[in-house]
Parts: structure tokens; sequence; C-alpha cells
């Protein structure tokens, strides 16, 4: 009878069941979405973080003092000590080789080019590198996304330069031309524009860099763009006076401090260091930003609770009429509540189902569009939306059950209050 | 003589109207309440976005411009600035941001190590660099900031040391260590009286910290352009870009967010009001049984609707308020300013969204016949 009464009654007020439904399904939706936004959204940030550039810089252990002025470099080109290329593939043997986006190396070197007197620099553009079986690419177009090229960027294998802006102005060059460095012509496939001191140089794949110094092989000094976790009072702390359990734990945790242990480990003779411009305000702003989006995302579950509470609560008070007809034909009170609590129930389970896949669905769509990037909602998600959801359900219930079943079936059935 | 009963007619019309608006809201206190609820949560939640969408691009910008400087003042080819160049741009930053003025030489230690020399003004330098990390900030003349390579070289044991610069030498007290992970830990920073007296050079870069919209800077940068001819005025392309980006990514999420909030609070509303007004077929059928006009009643429920919709604006706004204001408090330790120019609109969409949800279902009531709906089927 009970299952009887449940059933018919979802079978004959389609209409109020719907708005109901709709209304939970709503809720759980917005809910889910906003979960799983949430809980990326500092992942996602991260990455878009990156584009500040690298947030570690590796260099020699046994480097003499740069004497650099709004960068230029006033060092004597035979002074100091170099890294060698052939270490840096290692970098992706490393633990957190997945977090490290990428990594990029510079060799400035003292030229005459067209009887002047300037700094080339040589680095990797999109190079091709491999890691035991793996490739992968890496360069300066990944770590330094804000240098500009008009015209082409010159392949990683070639002679081909790339001439910053202001000092393309001063020779009068455009891409295509060619220039004279040292005694040999090379020609300029594009024109570089990063707002840094950079313009007034002439930047060339790094093979041409060491084949004009005489040092096949070196490198000066490694950027390496890394997705870190923002530092606390773990990743402060000095590895060489913890204990071995906590030297694992932070070896383990991608703070910017452990990856430049990982990376001083994986390249000998080099000092790694974070730059700190990048890598303290990173966490800054991605703390900020995630706690906007964590109250964000309890504002939302309290609408949508509110919401559903308030369908729930309109529902049930439609229903005066059956209720004292219930009461009027000998039902009890505890049965008339059970009734309802398990229609509520019901929908609350369909609603959440529903609503959490069009939740899905709703998370995927802001991932794409905004970040151009999957969202993936975890599965442990949907018994917890759906608890929630029952639990939101049945609240708002309670209090319009109460007062259904208190009110004297007499008036409910004249059709008063 | 029928004027006074055209003005009778109307006075009785209108208390009768407004009697009916009361009672309707007083006799069914549940439903109105819950109505009223539903309401009030939508406009606050739609309060609360709208504050924050617009208030969230200021405080982020203020965060990110912990990353220091967005702009560059050099003199060309390397010279110095002119003398008044530091006054010239904080007239035209007009007190929006920050300007730290940088001059560098190359001086030599007592053992013949050259190591670049920075004279600059250690008050702003704290506030434009806030990742420096200091162990020490310079308070007295001849104190020196030494960058963390530059110490290993020059007084490994944080003694006092000689610097000379074009034979003229200088005794400096180290007050502490620099670390930054660039170029400023090769380098000693003193203050730039101290840098004058010594070499007598003039600054040669000013760094700018300037704040406000990308519009905003690039005004500040033409009008550097303009005053300072002599010198070059560049943006760091590496922090404007980075910004705009992250800026722009996390305001479209904020807005795909407050669009999904605000959409499921009206649908709400929309799904809890034509609840009520379906409930109350049955006054709808008394008041056209005794002989109401359509127009009336239509009239009746939609005062009714216009006056919830108006009273939980209001309410919703101001918890909505609040509710930015605790948000901006928690997360950026600034409160968010209310903004009153949002009002109007919460008040429009509220008395539309109310008001499509009475006369939905009024359609819908208008088609069946009084009897049918006393008859209770």
């Amino acid at each position: 009878m009970f299952f009887r009464l449940v059933y018919e009654s979802f079978r004959r007020q389609k209409r109020r069941k719907a708005l109901a439904g709709v209304a939970i399904t709503l809720g759980v939706a917005v809910a889910t979405a906003m979960i799983a936004v949430a809980t990326d959204v500092g992942d996602k940030i991260s990455r878009e973080l990156r584009s500040y550039g690298a947030n570690l810089v590796v260099t020699p252990q046994e480097d003499t003092l740069d004497l650099q002025i709004d960068g230029v470099d006033l060092k004597p080109p035979s002074d100091g000590a170099y890294l060698n290329e052939a270490d840096l593939p290692k970098i992706r043997g490393t633990f957190w080789h997945h977090n490290i986006v990428g990594f990029a190396p510079m060799l400035p070197v003292k030229v005459s080019a067209n009887g002047q007197s300037l700094t080339l620099l040589g680095t990797y553009f999109s190079k091709k590198l491999t890691f035991g079986k793996e490739e992968f690419v890496t360069g300066v177009r990944i770590t330094h996304p804000w240098w500009k090229v008009q015209g082409a960027w010159p392949d990683d294998e070639s002679q081909d330069v790339l001439l910053g802006e202001s000092l393309a102005a001063k020779l009068a060059l455009k891409p295509g031309d060619e220039i004279q460095i040292g005694s040999r012509p090379h020609r300029v496939s594009g024109i570089l524009s990063t707002g840094g001191p950079e313009e007034n140089e002439v930047v060339a794949p790094l093979g041409l860099a060491q084949q004009i110094l005489g040092k096949p092989g070196t490198v000066r000094r490694l950027y390496v763009s890394a997705l870190t976790k923002p530092e606390d009072a773990l990743a402060r702390r000095d590895p060489k006076t913890m204990n071995a359990e906590l030297f694992d734990r932070w070896y383990c945790s991608p703070y910017v401090e452990s990856i430049a242990y990982q990376l001083q480990e994986a390249i000998p003779n080099s000092h790694a260091e974070q730059i700190r411009q990048v890598a303290q305000n990173e966490g800054t702003v991605l703390a900020r930003i995630k706690g906007l989006m964590l109250l964000l995302t309890l504002a939302a579950l309290l609408a949508s609770a509110l919401a559903v509470s308030a369908a729930m609560a309109t529902a049930i008070f439609e229903r005066r009429g059956e209720v004292g007809l219930m009461k009027a034909l000998g039902g009890g009170n505890a049965s008339i509540a059970a009734l309802f609590f398990v229609e509520a129930m019901l929908l609350a389970l369909i609603g959440g189902l529903v609503g959490f896949a069009g939740g899905a669905v709703l998370a995927r769509q802001i991932g794409r569009s905004i970040f151009a990037a999957q969202i993936t909602i975890d599965p442990v998600l949907l018994p917890v939306i759906l608890a929630l959801a029952v639990i939101v359900t049945f609240a708002g219930s309670a209090l319009a059950i109460r007062r259904a079943v208190k009110f004297d079936p007499v008036y409910a059935l004249r059709g008063e209050g | 003589m029928s004027a006074v009963a055209t003005r009778r007619a109307n006075g009785q019309h209108t208390s009768m109207f407004l009697r009916m608006l009361m009672r309707a809201a007083i006799l069914r206190r549940g439903r109105a309440a819950s109505a009223l609820l539903a309401m009030v949560v939508a406009a606050a939640a739609a309060t609360a976005m709208l504050n924050l969408y617009v208030d969230v691009q200021a405080k982020l910008r203020k965060e990110f411009r912990n990353y220091g400087a967005n702009v560059v003042v050099v003199g060309k080819d390397g010279a110095a600035l002119p003398q008044a160049a530091l006054s010239t741009v904080d007239a035209a930053l007009g007190g929006r941001g920050l300007a730290v003025p940088f001059a560098y030489v190359v001086a030599r230690t007592s053992d013949g190590q050259s190591v670049v020399v920075s004279g600059t003004d250690f008050g702003q330098v704290r506030k434009l660099d806030s990742w420096w990390s200091v162990t020490g900030w310079p308070q007295a003349s001849r104190d020196a900031l030494v960058g963390k390579r530059a110490a290993a070289v020059v007084n490994p044991q944080a003694k006092p040391f000689d610097l000379s610069f074009q034979g003229r030498t200088l005794h400096l007290n180290p007050a502490g260590t620099l670390s930054t992970g660039a170029a400023e830990d090769s380098r000693i920073y003193i203050s730039l009286q101290d840098f004058e007296n010594w070499t007598g050079v003039q600054p040669s870069t000013v760094e700018i910290a300037a704040s406000g919209s990308p519009d905003e800077v690039n005004a500040v940068i033409s009008r550097l352009t303009e005053a300072l001819p002599q010198a070059e005025v560049r943006p760091v392309r590496q922090i404007m870009e980075g910004e705009a980006r992250v800026l722009g990514k996390t305001r479209a999420t904020l807005l795909a967010s407050a669009s999904l909030i605000i959409l499921t609070a009206a649908l709400c509303v929309l799904s809890t009001l034509m609840g009520w007004v379906l409930d109350r077929r049955r006054d709808f059928a008394i008041m056209k049984a005794l002989g109401a006009s359509e127009r009336l009643i239509s009239s009746f429920f939609a005062a009714e609707a216009g006056a919830l919709g108006v009273i939980g604006a209001v309410v919703g706004f101001v918890i909505g308020v609040a509710v930015a204001a605790w948000i901006g408090r928690v997360n950026f330790h600034a409160p968010v300013v209310p903004r009153f120019n949002v009002l109007p609109w919460i008040v429009a969409g509220s008395v539309a969204v109310a008001l499509i949800s009475a006369v939905l279902p009024m359609s819908l009531l208008r088609r069946v016949q009084p009897a049918v709906i006393l008859r209770g089927e």
C-alpha cells in the first residue's frame, strides 16, 4: 500500500513533482559544477601563472659575479664557468619532471655584427630533445611566452638569427635580410620584441653561439619554468636540518625549493635558485584566486540549498488536502511523514543523478571555453553530492511536513488555511 | 454628480485592491514567506556576484602589483636621466603608483674585484619589490645591502669593507644580505645620497609600478614619453601580459560561476512563485465568479508579484552586499565597497522574474471555467 501511494503520487502529480525535481536538479548541477571548478581552478591558474616566465634559474656553482647593468653584461667574455648542455635532458628524469613545464638555456657571447659590438644570446627556441625513450620539446617559446616575433622563429639547427626590435631599427634591417656576424653572413628570420634587454641583442640558436664562442656543449644559465605548490612553513626549512621522514615529505612536495634541490642533483656542479619575483608572488596570487573560488562555491552551495528547500516546502504545502484525507481515513502521523520523506528522497536521488551529470557537462564546458583544458570530475564526488542533495531536500521538507501533519484535517479538507 | 460617483467608485476600488493585497499576504503568511525567501536568496546571490565581479578586478590588480615594476624609464644609451626626472615621473603618476630611482656604477673592492654598486631609495624599494628577501634593511648613512653572491666575494665575514670608484674610496657597513635569485644577488645597494656624494653619478633608471587597468598604464606610458623625451620609456611586457592573462581567465571563471548561480536562483524563484499563484486558483475563480474583470485580476496578481519583487530585491541587496563584503574581508583583507548603482538592476531583474512567474500561470488559468476550479477539479 505504501509503495502504491508513492508510485501513484509520482504518476498523478507529474507537474508538481517536475517543478520540485527541476529545482533539485538545477541546484545539484550548479553545486557540482562549482565544486569541480573550484577544486581544479588552482591547477589551471597555476598553469596560467607560468606566463610570467621561469621561476627557477640554474647557474654554474663556481660562477664569478655578474656585472650586469640594465641587462647589459659588462663581464669580460672569458670570465666565468659553464654548465654542460648534455646534462640538460636529465631534468626529465627528476622526481617532479611532470611539473616542469619547460626550460631554456642561455649563452651570451660578445660579437661584432655589421661593425658594431653586440651581445649574441644563444638559446633553444623549441628544441626537440630526448631523454631515454621519451621525446619532448622545450625552449623560450614555452618559458618566455611574452616574447613576440615578427617574421618567423629560426630553426634550432639552423644558422638563422633573431634581431631585437631596437637593434633592428638601429641597423635598419628587416626579416629576410642578412647580417654580418664575425666574418660570416647570417639570415635574419625575424624581429624579436620582449620589452627587456634582449631588444638590443641578437638572439640565435644555442649551437651557433657555442660555435662563435668556440666552446661546444656549454651553457651559461638555465631558466626553468615549473608548476609549484605555494610555500609553507615546511618549504622554508633547511633540508639539512630535517630528519629522514620529514625530508622525504619535503622532497616529494612540489615546492620551488625542493624542485631547485632536485635540479641541482640532476645537473652536476650547478646551483639552482628560485627567482623570487616570480616564485614568491605566484603563491599569493594563487591563494587569493583559490580562496575566492572556494568562498563562491560556499555561497553557491548555500543558495542552491535554500532554493531546493523553498521548492520542497512549496511542493508539500500544496498537498494539505491529501494529508487531511489520509488522516481522516486513519493514517498515523509517522506513516504520513514517512510517505513524504520517501518521496523527497526519491526526488533527491533522481534530481541528484541528473544534476550531477549536468554539472559535469557544465564544468567541462567552462574548462574548455576558459582554460582550453579539461576539468576532471572525481567520481568520489558523486556519493558526496547525492548525500548532500538528500540532506538538503530532507531539511527543506522537514518543517513543511511537520506543519502539514499537525494541521487539523477538517480545515484542510474544507480548503481553508 | 457623476464625477463624484466615479471618484468614490475609484476610491473604494483602490482601497479594496490594497486590502486584498494586504489580506492575501497576511492570511497566507507561510506561502508568502517562502516565496519572499526565494526572492531574497536570488537577489542576494545576484547582488553579491555583481559586486564581486566589479570589485575583484581592482582587488586582484593590487595583488599583481606585488610583481613589481610594470614600466621602466631608462636614459637613452645608458645615459643618466635629468635631475628632475623623478619628480616628472611622480607628477605623471599622479599618486597612483610607485616610482623608484636606481643609479649604477661598477666599483672595485679592496682586492681588485669588480662589483656593481647601485644607489636607490630603500623606503620605496621595500614597497616596490616586496619579494626581496632581506636580513636587515640599511638604516643609517653608509649602511649597505649586500647581494647574496656579492657577499661571498666582498665580505664573507660580514665585516665593514671598502669600495673604490675612480680613485675615491667609500667605507661601508653591511646592514643585511639580499636574496632574489636574479641579477640583484650580485650587487651592492646603498642609499642614493651616499651614492651621489661618492660617485657624482645620477640615476639612470626609474622603475615604476603604475596601478590601474591596462589603458590607464598605457596612458601613464604615453604621458611619460612626452614628458621625458631624452629617456626611453618601456612597458615590462613580462609583467603586463602575465597579469592580463591571469586576470582575464579569473574574471571569465567568475562570470561563468556568477551567471550559473544567478540563473539557478532565478529559476527557483520562478518555480516557487508559479506554485504559489497556481495554488491560489480558488481565489482567482471566486474573484471571477463575483464578476471581476480579467484585467483587474491580472493587475492584482501582477501588483502582488511586483511588491514581492521589490521587497525581495531590497532585502536581498542588503544581504548580498554583506556577503560580498565578507568575502572581500576574508579573502582580500579589504572590504568590497557596496555599489549602489547595481540596485536598480537587481530590482528590475527581480520584478521581471516575479512578473513572468505570475503571468505564466495566469494565462493557463484564464482558459479554465471558474466553476471547474471551485468544484475542486
